[in-house]
């Protein structure tokens, strides 16, 4: 008997538009379309189950070996540094991780400079990286107030279209790092469930030189 | 005592040890506290930095062991010549990745230390791979050798930097950043390709080694390809070849490590559960002149591998009153402890799952509950 692939994806437009790839792929589990409030889908036929889960805990249910496969942000792996293989870049949900602040903002050496983010550990990297003092505010959400009301000098986060940074008068100071989403694989399954995982690689790879 | 009352962890360490045993390594036995002055000096080598310290009465700042392999090398004395095959079972202290906090952990290892020739790996990836064999028969033995990707990188003249970027791509098979990053390096274009090829292998060793001879042949990492190939030719036709796997994102810190490495895995268990290979620069380091080899178990991610789950705590509760006699309880109890685990109480505990409760009441037995 085939085993089971067990594949994570993301809630929403990202893991929706990943799962179309591995159908073509063929991984299919035409179940998932039916709507409804289920989270796990299974097809014994071609040996996958499925599961919805919160974008920033795909990278825990793969590493901790839950799921074979997942789908999650080249965000989450920087930022989380699970120990996972990371095999390919599915090239969509293309977005930047950025330094944004005030139009008006400069920056004085002098002050310890005070970074609103959800991504603390990247933020920390890469301030250490350029040698720079600063005091981490970790928020969940609404970054984008901080620097307004005076909680932060700038903030660090994920930019798409710089459409909320503009409605809030904020501008990117500097791109950080380039994010995508990743397709990440449990260092155990990738042994035991080689020629599935590789068989699901290279066909996804073939989509994405289409 | 039955070998199916031992918890998974316990079993192993049975196994391992009549293992270690039967090749002629000695048993090696520490104290839990070392001097915490050893670490300091060593810090990478550690897999996390924090270590549990206190001073002792005469003021001396000792540790609880962190790890076992630097302890062995500092006790170790050698005469020219002369290996020393040792195996150990203890206790260390770390910070858990995960929950941040201090963990004790079990771990089996055994070292082997001096003049390590090519019978020396052989016997220690043997090992290495009977050790996972002993947990499971679904087990993977992966291996890489550090002097190939060593050489490589070195003739490509990378910065501090860019080696640990290049090194993390490997180690996390990310062949689409690799070749990102290898594309801002002055270097030459064959041996970018080169690493590219190496980062994307992965199989069964007996596929991979002739297109590795293809893509080594003349270049600088042939010495260190020729010693892995040698090393792994000997497991031809032993039913251990067919576990072993060539994996270059197994990787250590070159600092410290110089040659054949690996890392073991059993199907069911989410991570690395064996690690190790050749460790001769953590032994110059520590102004010692021979090399090493060795690896550990990590036990504590046995816990999980229980399969046998069982349905029952107990077998057979026996509830007795204070009216039954004590020889009519003896003999119950004898009677039903031949078929499995028994026992007494006088109060029923109704959180307690059984297969048969028996009740005696004024020395009258009556089984009164079967569950199949």
């Amino acid at each position: 008997m085939k085993k089971m692939l067990n594949i994570a994806l993301p809630k929403g437009r990202l893991g929706e538009k990943a799962y179309r790839l591995f159908e073509n792929a063929g991984f299919a589990c035409p179940e998932i379309y039916e709507n409804n409030r289920k989270l796990i889908f299974e097809n014994e036929e071609s040996a996958v189950c499925y599961f919805w889960a919160k974008p920033s805990d795909v990278a825990i249910y793969v590493e901790r070996g839950a799921a074979d496969i997942g789908v999650t942000g080249k965000d989450i792996l920087l930022e989380y540094e699970p120990d996972v293989y990371e095999l390919l870049d599915l090239k969509m949900g293309k977005c930047k991780m950025a330094m944004a602040a005030k139009a008006d903002f400069r920056d004085k050496p002098t002050k310890t400079l005070r970074v609103a983010t959800k991504f603390s550990h990247i933020a920390s990297e890469y301030f250490a990286a350029k040698g720079r003092d600063i005091d981490i505010i970790h928020l969940n959400g609404s970054i984008e107030i901080a620097p307004v009301i005076d909680l932060s000098d700038v903030i660090v986060d994920i930019v798409e279209t710089g459409t909320t940074l503009k409605e809030n008068n904020l501008v990117v100071f500097e791109d950080i790092v380039d994010i995508s989403a990743r397709v990440i694989a449990n260092k155990s399954s990738f042994k035991f469930k080689n020629k599935q995982i590789e068989k699901l690689i290279s066909q996804l790879s073939k989509q994405l030189e289409e | 005592m039955q070998k199916t009352a031992l918890k998974s962890e316990e079993r192993a360490v049975l196994e391992l040890r009549s293992i270690y045993d039967q090749f002629g390594y000695s048993p090696y036995k520490m104290s839990k506290f070392e001097e915490y002055d050893l670490y300091v000096r060593n810090k990478d080598f550690l897999v996390s930095d924090a270590v549990i310290t206190f001073t002792d009465t005469n003021g001396k700042l000792l540790a609880l062991k962190p790890d076992v392999t630097l302890s062995i090398i500092k006790n170790t004395q050698l005469l020219p010549g002369q290996v020393k095959k040792l195996y150990y079972t203890e206790n260390v202290y770390r910070v858990s990745q995960k929950t941040q906090s201090f963990k004790e952990i079990m771990q089996v290892g055994l070292e082997c230390i001096g003049e390590i020739d090519e019978y020396c790996l052989y016997e220690v990836l043997v090992l290495a791979a009977k050790s996972l064999r002993s947990i499971s028969k679904n087990s993977v033995l992966d291996i890489s050798h550090m002097g190939i990707l060593a050489a490589i990188m070195d003739k490509m003249s990378l910065s501090k930097a860019q080696s640990a970027r290049v090194l993390a791509c490997i180690s996390a098979k990310n062949v689409h950043e690799l070749e990102q990053e290898l594309a801002e390096v002055e270097a030459d274009e064959a041996d970018k390709a080169l690493l590219l090829e190496l980062a994307g292998i992965y199989g069964k060793a007996n596929a991979v080694l002739p297109r590795l001879e293809k893509v080594l042949s003349g270049t600088v990492a042939w010495d260190a390809f020729s010693q892995l190939k040698t090393v792994l030719a000997a497991f031809e036709g032993s039913e251990l070849n067919k576990m072993i796997h060539i994996d270059f994102s197994v990787i250590n810190d070159l600092k410290y490590y110089n040659g054949v490495i690996f890392k073991g895995f059993v199907e069911g268990i989410p991570a690395s559960i064996l690690s190790g290979g050749q460790y001769d620069k953590l032994m110059r380091k520590m102004k010692r002149s021979s090399g090493a080899v060795g690896f550990a178990v990590y036990l504590d991610m046995l816990e999980r591998f229980d399969t046998d789950s069982k349905a029952y705590d107990v077998n057979t509760v026996i509830l007795y009153d204070s009216k039954s006699s004590l020889q009519t309880i003896k003999e119950t109890v004898a009677h039903y402890a031949v078929e499995g685990t028994v026992l007494t109480l006088k109060t029923a505990d109704k959180k307690l799952h059984y297969r048969r409760l028996v009740e005696i009441r004024a020395n009258e037995v009556k089984v009164v509950e079967e569950n199949a």
